[in-house]
């Protein structure tokens, strides 16, 4: 029989994991309520740049540009967007699963964030290149990451380049995905957010009956600066996606953590009771049968 | 007059919407000036000063790289940067120059120092508003 102060003790343990796990959930859902607003902020932003591409496609042969061309792949890159820190549930463990079924030969990773990094080196993968990148997320410290991918495909080192991160579904659900960004597949762009598919198919068919566009300085001119911006943009958008993600996950999984804690404490306080509910019984009983024995 | 519906978009946030009667853009090849009814047109930005007028009351705004859509009743604006005038601070701004303009007298990789450019070229874009007005 377990004594009482041990159960004691115990309880207070668990009540103060509680505690700590509680928390980490607020902080967890504070943080997701900015992440998923920052994404749906850069929402017009990524309307008027489809409008714009859908425009371009219309007046140019995409395929002139080198971001666009499509080669034999012999080495593929994917850059892995895993989180810094753990407790997150099983996000990591999901996107380290996927990026385990990739051919090792030949593909190179560039990570972003400490658990892909230490998640890949136990997997023997090859990583090229590690960026950390602050929370939130700023397109400022995007750029330089998705410069180095750029450079990596044109200068024909690697003839693909994807992103593997958990795309934001919702709260619950966040799904580990691979998705090709070079070379860009096709120049209109497919979305993956709720919402704004549907809005953005009514939006281009309507343009593309729409008036012509005049392009300064000119329609190549703009397109070769609009492509780099473009994926710049969409890689934005998977970070933001991925930082959600990251967030909800943990959120989820400590707001278990607690509820299995409070279950824990439940279940020791009915134990406690019941050991110093005993020990009491037992006590009256020596007293009665002394009682017993003295009259 | 028909008036033009103008908004100015950076990934993080909507920085600016409402109507105008005249928008000039910084363009590639100098400024541009948007009337009502301009026909459609898309074009690339250079960091620079955008100017909104609006029943004669005139409103500033430095703006970074980007692009700009037109069509005849609107003007939208892409760019990376977007701050209105009475939110430059002219401090702050002058330090990130000099810190700018010191990194760019080393010894750089070039694409570093494209990406000091133009963060260069955003500052003066601020100072210059700035300035100008005082």
């Amino acid at each position: 029989m377990p004594n009482t102060r041990e159960i004691r003790r115990r309880i207070k343990s668990v009540k103060s994991t509680a505690q700590i796990t509680k928390a980490m959930q607020m902080v967890a859902a504070a943080k997701m309520r900015g992440a998923q607003q920052t994404a749906l902020a850069g929402r017009p932003y990524a309307i008027i740049l489809n409008r714009t591409m859908v425009q371009i496609s219309r007046h140019t042969d995409g395929a002139l540009h080198p971001l666009l061309e499509e080669r034999p792949i012999k080495k593929s890159l994917v850059v892995l967007v895993s989180t810094d820190r753990g407790l997150c549930g099983p996000l990591n463990t999901n996107l380290l699963r996927e990026a385990a079924q990739l051919d090792a030969q030949s593909t190179d990773f560039v990570v972003i964030g400490r658990k892909g990094r230490t998640g890949l080196k136990r997997l023997g993968r090859q990583i090229i290149a590690d960026f950390e990148l602050k929370d939130p997320a700023s397109f400022r410290d995007a750029k330089p990451i998705i410069k180095f991918c750029t450079d990596c495909f044109l200068n024909g080192s690697h003839d693909a380049v994807s992103i593997l991160y958990p795309r934001f579904r919702n709260t619950l659900s966040q799904e580990p995905i691979n998705q090709q960004l070079l070379p860009i597949a096709s120049i209109i762009p497919p979305s993956d957010e709720k919402g704004l598919s549907a809005l953005e198919t009514v939006i281009s068919q309507e343009e593309m009956t729409g008036p012509e566009f005049i392009f300064e300085p000119s329609v190549h001119d703009v397109l070769s600066s609009l492509l780099p911006h473009y994926i710049n943009y969409c890689f934005f958008q998977m970070i933001l996606s991925a930082r959600a993600s990251e967030h909800s996950a943990r959120m989820v999984a400590m707001k278990n953590a607690t509820d299995n804690a409070k279950e824990l404490i439940k279940r020791l306080t009915l134990e406690y009771n019941k050991v110093r509910q005993a020990s009491i019984t037992n006590e009256i009983l020596e007293i009665s049968s002394a009682q017993l024995a003295m009259s | 007059m028909a008036k033009l519906k103008i908004e100015i978009l950076t990934p993080e946030k909507t920085a600016f919407t409402g109507e105008a009667d005249l928008v000039v853009l910084p363009g590639v090849d100098g400024e541009i000036g948007i009337l009502p009814q301009h026909i459609p047109l898309v074009t690339k930005i250079i960091p620079g000063e955008l100017m909104i007028s609006n029943n004669s009351k005139q409103e500033f705004l430095a703006v970074g790289d980007g692009f700009a859509e037109i069509t005849g009743y609107s003007v939208s604006v892409l760019t990376d940067m977007a701050i209105e005038e009475s939110e430059i601070d002219t401090n702050a701004v002058e330090k990130a120059l000099q810190r700018a303009e010191q990194a760019m007298s080393e010894k750089l990789p070039p694409d570093e120092k494209a990406a000091l450019e133009a963060a260069i070229s955003k500052s003066l874009a601020q100072l210059n508003l700035k300035r100008r007005r005082i």
